[in-house]
């Protein structure tokens, strides 16, 4: 796929990995209410900074504004989003409804989850919809794009142009498996993937290695997850509490090792040797910052990271 | 078997608030041997009720009779005669979900109430503890899980798992549930059967959306049969 140049969705996302450039995206959190402005607000941070922005879903299953609208004012902003989807909480016709609804207003890529169970949202007792799981999301937005038919089969008119992301997680057990997995989305119809937070680099390049060696590096876009730790208290709570997070002690412990003022310029020094070596690493095809309410460092940490400026396709 | 758990007792007194006369009828199959509905549990409760209702100075009648099983019309008919004489104004049942509505529906004109709340298929794990293990989806799975059901024991009822939650073996709910797809994963590599689940399980019809009905090959429905 890297070698194929024909466009899928023509995003600003696809026309820079299809270029070979190493890309550069975002996240913004949709607010706990109707507030535009708190959207607006962290758009002007991403702006000119990344090269599409992921807008959560219900984010750990907690009620948002939902991840369309706020795709549609990121979009009013200057921004592209990449749209999250998450199969908790719609079924097939919800799904499919709202692909083609984004479609028409615009958006251009999506992003294919699970999402986390309800269990640890606001609302812990919602009833799961998981009608179809991720994979079978990523398939169903194929095939509605270049197949132009519904999961049902029957014909639509317009088909959504999409540029279809997944996630992995390489830091989940059986280490062995992630690359199968990896290689069920590529095969369902990702054509990029946007990992989890690494902090475990030397598994992180293991798992790049076999990704490399079936070949499947050369059949996806790969943008690897970069969190920049805040402080100390963070890091611990990321190692111990949030299941499939790998954080070695190491993190921690060149975290506690500078002065107090210090923690969080040094949690952006790590993201940043750590953008740097992705940059070299062959089978990784950018890079996704997960600045989690701190879209204000985005600029700062983006010149740190020396990928600005920002490529901008015709 | 089908599992169920015994109904909070304040629940069970505000349902028969204001009657006077109940039969409790349990069941001696699967809520039996679960421990929730047999003959024993139906003493215990009448006996728990009749107490509390006496000291709240609202007394009432109540007797237990528990039948071989509920959800057959060949044993309630056993209780034909007996409510006919009793001329009970409530009935309870501690059966499975089941069996209280064929109960129900053998006697319409009488309030009946279920003592107990249904939990599902399990199995049993150790004395008292009942793990679930089938939500009788309609299309059994297990020969490509190597016998481990995603529907019922994957949180999420994936069917391309593990996910990206799972945590040391367990599931990202908790670390006391173990994560079916893992224990899948573990099974089939141990069985040289990986194969099974690297092929794409494409989105399944659910065809457990409307009341279902099976009638055995060989059968058919009887005409003009009253439900
Ligand atoms: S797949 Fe699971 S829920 Fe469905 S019939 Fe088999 S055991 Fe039961
Ligand atoms: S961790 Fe395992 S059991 Fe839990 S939702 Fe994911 S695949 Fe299912």
């Amino acid at each position: 796929m890297s070698t194929e140049k024909t466009l899928r969705s023509g995003s600003n996302l696809e026309k820079i990995l299809k270029s070979g450039q190493f890309a550069f995206t975002g996240e913004l959190g949709p607010p706990r209410g109707s507030d535009v402005d708190e959207v607006r607000e962290k758009a002007k941070f991403l702006k000119g900074n990344v090269d599409s922005v992921n807008i959560t879903d219900n984010q750990t299953a907690m009620v948002r504004m939902s991840s369309w609208a706020a795709s549609l004012i990121a979009i009013q902003e200057g921004l592209e989003p990449n749209y999250q989807m998450v199969c908790r909480d719609r079924n097939r016709l919800a799904m499919q409804a709202d692909i083609l609804g984004g479609s028409a207003l615009g958006i251009r890529n999506m992003l294919c989850l699970s999402g986390d169970h309800q269990k640890f949202g606001d609302h812990p007792d919602a009833k799961g919809v998981f009608d179809i799981d991720s994979i079978q999301l990523i398939a169903m937005v194929r095939q509605m794009r270049d197949e132009g038919k519904f999961l049902s089969g029957g014909d639509l008119h317009g088909a959504p142009k999409m540029f279809i992301g997944a996630a992995s997680n390489p830091f989940a057990d059986p280490f062995e498996w992630r690359v199968h997995r990896l290689a069920k989305k590529i095969a369902a119809g990702a054509d990029f993937i946007q990992t989890q937070c690494i902090y475990n680099m030397e598994k992180f390049r293991e798992f790049i290695r076999l990704a490399n060696e079936e070949g499947l590096t050369e059949n996806v876009y790969i943008l690897a997850g970069v969190t920049p730790m805040k402080s100390v208290g963070m890091a611990k709570y990321m190692k111990n509490k949030v299941p499939g997070m790998d954080v070695p002690d190491d993190i921690i412990k060149r975290l506690q090792g500078v002065e107090k003022n210090q923690v969080s310029q040094e949690g952006i020094n790590i993201a940043c040797e750590q953008i740097e070596e992705f940059k070299t690493m062959k089978g990784v095809h950018g890079v996704h910052l997960m600045a989690i309410e701190w879209e204000h460092k985005v600029p700062e940490i983006a010149a740190q990271a020396k990928v600005l400026p920002r490529p901008q396709p015709e | 078997m089908i599992v169920a758990k015994r109904k909070p007792f304040a629940e069970i007194k505000a349902m028969l608030k204001g009657y006077k006369k109940v039969l409790n009828v349990g069941c001696g199959t699967c809520v039996s041997v679960c421990l929730a509905g047999g003959e024993r549990e139906v003493a215990i409760l009448n006996t728990e009720i009749e107490m509390t209702r006496k000291l709240d100075g609202e007394p009432i009648e109540i007797q237990g009779h528990t039948i071989e099983r509920q959800c057959d019309r060949e044993y309630l008919a056993e209780l034909d005669s007996l409510i006919e004489e009793g001329k009970f104004d409530a009935l309870m049942s501690m059966a499975c979900g089941v069996g209280i509505q064929f109960l129900a529906e053998r006697y319409p004109l009488i309030p009946t109430f279920p003592a107990v709340d249904t939990t599902g298929l399990a199995v049993n794990q150790a004395v008292g503890w009942y793990e679930e293990r089938c939500r009788s989806c309609s299309q059994c799975v297990l020969g490509m899980t190597g016998g481990i059901c995603p529907v019922t024991m994957c949180a999420k009822g994936l069917y391309n798992g593990p996910c990206g939650g799972t945590n040391k073996g367990n599931c990202e709910i908790s670390s006391e549930q173990p994560c079916a797809w893992f224990k899948i994963y573990e099974r089939l590599k141990g069985q040289n059967r990986l194969d099974s689940i690297k092929m794409i399980n494409v989105a399944r019809g659910w065809n457990d959306q409307t009341p279902r009905n099976l009638v055995q090959p060989g059968y058919k429905r009887p005409e003009n049969m009253n439900r």
